[in-house]
């Protein structure tokens, strides 16, 4: 190695993964070069990265400079421009650029596809990768201006993939992994996320946005992908009608036959399963009894939490009229605080070609895009210009579920045309019954 | 280095060019386990941890191994996922969406011989490279960001502090023993790429020095308007100064004002923020974004800052290992941490986790601030 770096050693140590030990390895790699191949950007360049991060670990302050606009011709996103700070001391990640590229919904991959990948990245990049990145791209960590093009044509035409976003505009959407493997998916989560993303590619693409705008898709409310706390526009499946039970299945939960919580506590003794105690008492409603041989269930009082079928998933199962529930404005804290996203849509069915949804979307984008100030995420415009506004913009009626609770004040905006007769009034027939 | 052409010709940028086709279409890549019985699956099991089995109403069944990888991951590691892939699931396989890998077989015996085979690898200098685990009431892998590997704004470093305190709570990573899930996830600053603020233990890193000013270049580097904008306190304004004999336009701080966020670092880079004495990571627990039983809520501060301390972040590490073991300890069976710190009460979190409570987690931030404060006689001596 080119540098020394007894302080990240340090982090070689211990069971969990190394990343340090990882980056060495890449080092090796690139130092021995067993595929002979002629590196499009600093052969060493992770040996810069590790003494760079060396010189962090010493300063504890980052040497990465701000910024810096790259990209490729015709995109306004994909492709975030990095520059170390000491060139001089580490000319081998002087120009570190990342690339993010779209992912497969619910990352499920062929080794082909992966191996096609690193053999660009080998050749183009630094060979060191985010899988994935907190969005949900492959993050392809490190190359310089050059090689950004050639690495798009080749993403484009050898692995006919395309980048990912970045900047104001649509962020690469992300499901859970829904139907493909999962019982509790209430729709097809990766269908409807990849489809948006293709119908999308412009405003994915072409920065046209206030801020960030980003869709996740979870197939129940257990939420696997976040997308509550972390999206903007959040489609979560439910189910409207009544949750399925197998009476012989419960049986065999209370018999101990079936291990409870599909075997997730198992690494504790916790006693025998109790449903009474474990189940029937931890519903949020209490909508849920057992008489020693039947469960009843009260759909009507159900609010669809899950509990009950992630513990028992053998016996109970959701709904058969499936669906989502809509929930907008979800964010991290910058600028204005974290917001989680609030309910607008109770069900929607999600079914191709999507355009109930997609009415929803565009009639949000349109409104956002007129109101919102520059870095205002739609969490922040809901705040500022209030939830009835986002009703109003998406066509939709005031419902009871829409808060937890109803205003505590009395400042109420009356549109003017609530009002008989309106905000038109005449002074002269007031002062006629009052004196001034 | 010889320049070696892709065949994009800069010239031409247009010819031939390829764009707006997004990803590769979901089921493109499915193996055909998966494929057959899409959206026809009955129920699951968890085996063992990091052994997944999932039953179709075909009466087919898969085998899932999880396990974890760095998340920050060279192609070397990459292929050699695709080799054990090639080896045991005939060329398969996932990423989860925190960072686990997963490797899916309709044989029981291959999947307990792929368990041992990732269980068995280690890097040259000793660590697990895929350790299996990651499942049920336990701790998956952490969602994080780039820190100082990457990223030009963070407060701390991100794949460091994971890995010391994941070294720390390996074993509840490779076991299921925990009350409910536990979700860590690091941010290395407030921008929260890794949106942190619904974990259950959120690691976030906070600065606590105002930026400084670099009067040179505020009016060449920065849209000063935007910097202003930025800032959500109303600290920030924009001014003339005196700057080597010279009148500059520039920018002004209201230093009791600001609280360190870096936003108008993000929108300025006239205004660095970093500092060592500075930054480090504040801890926030209790959140939760799933839907059972309570509602998804955020995580809380409760220790406001713990310094940055590489390479191995001791004070931060045994803070987290004290969280999880008091909560392990005290919370009933599919309790999460913020739901039981509710149930017993925040004052008994403190109590109970001998952390002190100081005035630094008084919430202050705008209007739900108030809504966090005491408004009633009903606590406890």
């Amino acid at each position: 190695m080119k540098f020394e770096t007894p302080l990240l050693d340090q982090l070689e140590q211990g069971p969990w993964p190394s990343v340090v030990s990882d980056i060495k390895q890449e080092a090796a790699h690139r130092a021995a070069n067993p595929n002979g191949l002629d590196y499009q950007i600093p052969q060493d360049c992770c040996e810069d990265l590790l003494g760079l991060l060396e010189l962090s670990y010493k300063d504890m302050e980052t040497h990465w400079k701000h910024g810096g606009i790259v990209g490729v011709f015709g995109y306004g996103g994909g492709v975030i421009g990095r520059y170390c700070d000491q060139p001089e001391m580490f000319p081998g990640v002087a120009h570190f650029h990342t690339i993010r590229v779209a992912q497969p919904s619910g990352k499920f991959y062929s080794t082909k596809f992966l191996r096609q990948l690193c053999d660009i990245w080998d050749l183009r990049g630094s060979g060191l990768t985010n899988m994935h990145g907190s969005t949900g791209d492959i993050v392809l960590i490190g190359t310089t201006t050059p090689q950004l093009e050639e690495i798009f044509y080749q993403l484009t035409h050898e692995m006919n993939n395309d980048l990912g976003g970045s900047g104001s505009n649509l962020r690469t959407p992300a499901a859970c992994m829904g139907m493909s493997r999962c019982e509790y998916a209430c729709y097809n989560t990766q269908d409807v996320c990849y489809q948006l993303t293709e119908d999308y590619q412009d405003e994915l693409h072409r920065p046209a946005f206030p801020y960030k705008f980003k869709f996740k898709f979870d197939g129940c409310p257990n939420g696997c992908v976040c997308a509550m706390a972390r999206s903007d526009f959040a489609v979560v499946g439910t189910w409207r009608d009544d949750i399925k039970i197998d009476q012989d299945a419960v049986k065999a939960y209370v018999g101990g036959e079936f291990v409870p919580n599909a075997g997730a506590h198992s690494g504790r003794d916790w006693g025998k399963f109790d449903i009474q105690a474990e189940v029937i008492d931890r519903c949020p409603t209490h909508c849920m009894s057992w008489d020693g041989q039947k469960l009843t269930i009260d759909n009507a009082n159900c609010v669809r939490c899950m509990h009950c079928i992630d513990t028992m998933p053998r016996a109970l199962h959701i709904g058969d009229d499936r669906g989502a529930s809509v929930l907008c404005g979800a964010k991290a804290p910058v600028v204005d605080g974290a917001q989680m996203g609030s309910l607008l849509v109770p069900f929607v069915k999600v079914e191709q070609p999507y355009d109930e949804l997609k009415e929803i979307i565009e009639n949000i984008w349109d409104w956002w895009i007129e109101e919102g100030k520059n870095r205002e995420r739609l969490g922040e415009l809901m705040k500022r210009a209030s939830f009835q506004k986002l009703l109003e913009v998406t066509n939709t009626e005031a419902e009871a579920f829409h808060v937890k609770e109803p205003r505590a004040n009395p400042y109420i905006f009356f549109k003017e045309d609530e009002v008989p007769g309106g905000f038109k009034r005449d002074l002269a027939d007031y002062r006629s019954r009052h004196q001034r | 280095m010889a320049f070696i052409s892709s065949g994009y010709n800069p010239q031409k940028p247009m010819e031939g060019r390829i764009t707006d086709i997004g990803p590769q279409k979901y089921d493109s890549m499915f193996p055909p386990v998966i494929a057959k019985n899409f959206g026809k699956w009955l129920y699951h099991e968890i085996l063992e941890p990091g052994l997944l089995m999932h039953v179709a109403e075909s009466g087919d069944k898969v085998y899932t191994v999880r396990c974890a990888g760095t998340r920050t991951m060279s192609i070397t590691a990459v292929r050699e996922v695709c080799d054990i892939a090639d080896k045991y699931t005939d060329g398969y396989v996932r990423w989860t969406t925190r960072n686990n890998i997963e490797f899916i077989t309709e044989s029981l015996e291959t999947a307990k011989a792929l368990k041992d085979d990732l269980n068995s690898r280690k890097f040259a200098a000793g660590s697990n490279k895929f350790p299996v685990g990651g499942t049920g009431a336990g701790i998956s892998n952490p969602v994080h960001t780039q820190g100082w590997l990457h990223c030009h704004t963070p407060a701390t470093d991100s794949t460091g502090p994971v890995k010391v305190v994941m070294d720390t709570l390996f074993d509840e990573f490779k076991n299921m023993r925990l009350p409910a899930p536990v979700r860590i996830s690091l941010a290395c600053c407030i921008n929260m790429c890794g949106a942190v603020h619904c974990s259950d233990i959120g690691l976030v890193g906070i600065h606590r020095k105002p930026p400084m000013i670099d009067h040179k270049w505020a009016d060449k580097l920065c849209e000063i308007p935007l910097a202003v904008a930025a800032c959500p306190m109303a600290a920030v304004r924009p001014t003339k100064v005196d700057f080597e004999g010279k009148k500059v336009n520039s920018i002004a701080i209201k230093e009791d004002r600001c609280m360190y966020c870096g936003n108008c670092y993000t929108m300025c880079p006239a205004l660095p923020i970093a500092d060592k004495e500075g930054d480090g990571i504040a801890i926030m627990v209790g959140g939760k974004v799933s839907n059972r039983m309570t509602f998804p809520k955020f995580s809380k501060v409760v220790v406001a800052y713990i310094p940055n301390e590489p390479p191995r972040w001791p004070t931060l590490t045994a803070t987290v290992k004290k969280i999880v073991d008091t909560y392990a300890a005290n919370a009933r069976k599919y309790e999460r941490l913020g739901d039981w710190a509710e149930r017993v009460g925040w004052q008994d979190f403190f109590k109970l986790t001998g952390l002190t409570f100081t005035h630094h987690l008084i919430d202050d931030f705008r209007d739900p601030a108030y809504y966090t404060w005491r408004q009633s006689t009903q606590f406890k001596f």
